[in-house]
């Protein structure tokens, strides 16, 4: 038995062509790109305004309003908003040199609370032991020490044998949570899953309770522009990014930089664990982090790794962020799955523009024409 | 010269300040606190939930505010809610927002939303925050800060008496009675503490009134809020063969599971809409906000512990569901009226605590525990003032009428019974 051969001899068919092709550009003047980022912020709010003013049955316009009451309505918004901005700010700092060196540190949120976990069990513990003083260094040095054990550990690894940094990361997030709900379920001896608010170990107030944490992120932040952009590491880290094999080349010992690195990230996300826990005194809890590990991969990213923009990104997404909310109860919503779709949307109209940043379309010109 | 007149002035100031300082001390001794009479069509009030209305916990509160809000007149612009404010410095933040944008009533439907509720209400002493199932209004004494609960139990036992009544429609034999094995049940708690074992216990002893040899396990998710882990704990429970679930956590994961494995379901906050759906109980809040806007627009205090009751329609049970034994509803109605007569959900001739002694390590109330021969409390020292130390203070046990009872939500709003009776077995 043959099989039985088609023969089929196709008409040869007209190429189907785009009308359109792709063309990469290089050096979009700033001015365009700015032009190009605000109309998609201005694009995805629109969008946003009008599925919250359809869900809503109301003017999708009050939405402006809104969200610009949440964030400037009164002096405490204000203040929160900017502490928003800090925390971010701060987080992204952590993640930064070591994006900057590709190394993919997805475990923000881990090495932020373990520095939380241990700042707050030192002020459990020692709260009524210790003169204040004391008691908020040990809790400071005990936060960034812990952060930069959750950082070391996934660095020895990608040095020394390789391991997938990214995975690593993230895992050590889980453990952290973990080590949290542990510590709960065996401090916590009322079993009602609740961590109390502490009475020592508060950071004295500057003005108000905000103003501190904002002036260090922020003057950190200064420190760390000088230190990548200006200094021998900040080069190392760039060129290890670029290269490895390139870095070796020039004697530059790479493992070495990956752990050094990796130290400064944890040490900075252990500062930020720090401030959660020693800004108010709140209670400990496994979301204490509020995901931020995660939101400052996108700061740090749509910033392109650059620290004056990403003070930028982080104010837009803390504005959102705390815009939403009150669209939220302004609008009646009672849940926040519309308010987490409508960031979402903002932040994918943001995020895909920067395709038209680095490519234009070209339209094919009419044939015969 | 002036500045003679001045001194002199202020020094007679002060004399009269102390004097009227000296007067409202008096005053005070009445603890007569009184606060501004707000006008209805001022007043502005806000809730703050944990998560939003796609948990049935926090559905229950927002319902029920909407509803209280309409009855009450306010229009759309007086009232504010806001959804998944998680139990930290956020609530802070939240409640003193509010405050600045001139609202009157604040409310917070969490457990762990208390301490920081506390704290907005010491800052902002013109605002009242109300805290539903919080513990510490009784000892704080702050005037604008209270909390409130209902006797949810009483629900919780008539939920328990449908469930029984369940039981012995689908195993009894002639005459109604149910073999060991067909008499256990299973329950999903959310949390090893009072307010969710003062809810098992009370539903146990309502299955006990109606089949006497019922036996109950309880698990645990550690969470109030987990579909995924609510839904398995009820596998893991049908799979040990419990006949029929209840639970306390506030997804859908218990009833979905029972739903199914054909399995009938005691629910809580309200109906499930599932076809072994038994009976629900709930806390309708309804009641306690309208009492609060009461308060605030006659400038009255509002009670540090309100403990709503079958009375003031606070507690509730729903309609009979599809899987409710014939004959349901009227024994519902003899019971509740049982209750509105004095009948005792804790009285302590009704469960025995022979066994409490077992458990040890952190849950062991054997210090606490006083009983007779045959194992029934003759007194309990239970954690009433939570000042955070876990040192149980008050004797709760009451006789009255000749019956000994377990007098909870008597001394504060909140649940406070938490031993675990003989007949309930956790599994940790």
């Amino acid at each position: 038995m043959e099989p039985k051969i088609e023969q089929n001899n196709p008409k040869p068919k007209k190429r189907f062509e785009l009308p359109f092709h792709i063309v990469k550009r290089s050096n979009l003047p700033l001015k365009q790109k700015i032009l190009i980022y605000a109309a998609a912020l201005v694009g995805g709010l629109l969008l946003s305004a009008l599925i919250c003013g359809e869900f809503a049955g109301k003017n999708p316009f009050s939405f402006f309003g809104l969200l610009f009451k949440g964030c400037f309505g009164t002096e405490r918004k204000r203040w929160l908003l900017f502490t928003e901005t800090a925390l971010l700010l701060g987080t992204s700092m952590a993640l930064i040199p070591s994006f900057k060196m590709r190394f993919w540190n997805l475990g923000g949120n881990g090495q932020i609370l373990v520095g939380s976990l241990s700042a707050y069990s030192i002020a459990y513990f020692l709260g009524s032991k210790l003169p204040e003083g004391v008691l908020i260094s040990l809790m400071f040095a005990a936060a960034v020490a812990s952060g930069i054990l959750w950082a070391i550990i996934p660095a020895i690894f990608k040095a020394f044998f390789g391991t997938n940094e990214t995975l690593f990361t993230l895992m050590m997030n889980y453990i952290a949570a973990g080590l949290v709900l542990y510590c709960r379920a065996s401090w916590i001896k009322s079993g009602s899953g609740q961590f109390p608010t502490l009475s020592a170990g508060i950071l004295p107030k500057l003005y108000n309770d905000k103003l501190i944490t904002i002036l260090v992120f922020f003057l950190l932040a200064a420190v760390m522009f000088v230190y990548l952009k200006y200094s021998k590491h900040g080069y190392e880290i760039s060129v290890v990014g670029e290269s490895e094999n390139t870095a070796k080349y020039i004697g530059i010992n790479v493992k070495r930089v990956i752990l050094r690195t990796m130290v400064l990230s944890g040490a900075i996300a252990g500062l930020v664990g720090f401030f959660l826990i020693a800004q108010t005194g709140q209670g400990l809890s496994p979301d204490i982090t509020n995901n931020r590990g995660f939101t400052a991969i996108m700061t740090s990213w749509l910033a392109a790794f650059d620290l004056p923009v990403t003070v930028l990104t982080c104010l837009f997404i803390a504005f959102i962020t705390k815009g939403m909310e009150q669209v939220r109860s302004g609008f009646g919503f009672t849940n926040d799955s519309i308010s987490k779709i409508v960031i979402g949307l903002v932040y994918f109209c943001v995020i895909s523009c920067a395709f038209f940043v680095n490519y234009k379309i070209v339209f094919r010109k009419k044939e015969g024409k | 010269m002036f500045k003679k007149i001045l001194s002199i002035s202020l020094a007679l100031l002060m004399v009269v300040g102390c004097l009227a300082s000296f007067a409202a001390c008096k005053n005070n001794g009445e603890k007569e606190v009184k606060f501004d009479a707000v006008p209805l069509a001022e007043l502005k009030t806000a809730l703050i939930c944990l998560h939003g209305d796609n948990s049935t916990y926090d559905k229950n509160f927002i319902d029920a505010f909407k509803t209280a809000c309409k009855n009450k007149g306010l229009t759309e612009a007086q009232y504010t809610i806001v959804t998944d404010i998680p139990e930290g410095e956020a609530c802070y933040n939240k409640a003193a927002e509010f405050a600045d944008d001139g609202y009157n009533l604040v409310f917070a439907d969490s457990f762990g939303h208390e301490p920081y509720m506390l704290k907005a209400a010491k800052e902002f002493k013109n605002v009242r925050f109300c805290h539903a199932t919080g513990t510490k209004a009784h000892t704080e004494n702050v005037a604008n800060y209270s909390n409130a609960f209902a006797s949810i139990y009483e629900g919780r036992y008539l939920a328990g008496v449908a469930a029984g009544l369940k039981l012995v429609e689908l195993y009894g034999d002639a005459n109604g009675s149910v073999s060991d094995a067909n008499a256990k049940i299973g329950y999903v708690g959310a949390w090893p503490y009072a307010e969710v074992i003062s809810g098992y216990t009370s539903f146990y002893l309502g299955v006990k009134s109606v089949v006497a040899n019922a036996t109950m396990e309880v698990r645990y998710t550690n969470s109030w809020y987990d579909e995924t882990a609510e839904k398995t704990t009820a596998q893991a429970l049908i799979a040990t063969g419990c006949k029929l679930i209840s639970q306390h956590a506030d997804s859908m994961g218990a009833p979905t599971a029972c739903e199914e494995a054909g399995v009938p379901n005691v629910s809580y906050n309200g109906a499930t809409n599932t076809t072994t759906f038994v009976i629900a109980s709930k806390i309708n809040w309804v009641p306690y906000f309208e009492y609060a806007i009461d308060c605030v627009v006659e400038g009255k205090k509002i009670d540090a512990d309100y403990t709503g009751t079958i009375g003031t329609g606070s507690v509730e049970i729903t309609a009979v569901g599809a899987a409710a034994a014939a004959g349901t509803q009227a024994k519902l109605d003899a019971k509740k009226a049982e209750l509105a007569n004095g009948l005792k959900v804790f009285d302590c001739s009704t469960f025995t605590v022979k066994n409490a002694k077992a458990y040890t390590g952190e849950f062991s109330k054997s210090a606490c525990i006083t009983m007779d021969a045959e194992g029934h409390l003759t007194a309990y020292t239970a954690d009433v003032d939570d000042a955070g130390d876990y040192v149980p203070e008050t004797n709760v046990i009451k006789t009255e009428n000749g019956v000994t009872y377990f007098a909870e939500s008597a001394l504060r709003s909140a649940p406070y019974f938490d031993v675990i009776i003989d007949g309930i077995t956790v599994v940790e």
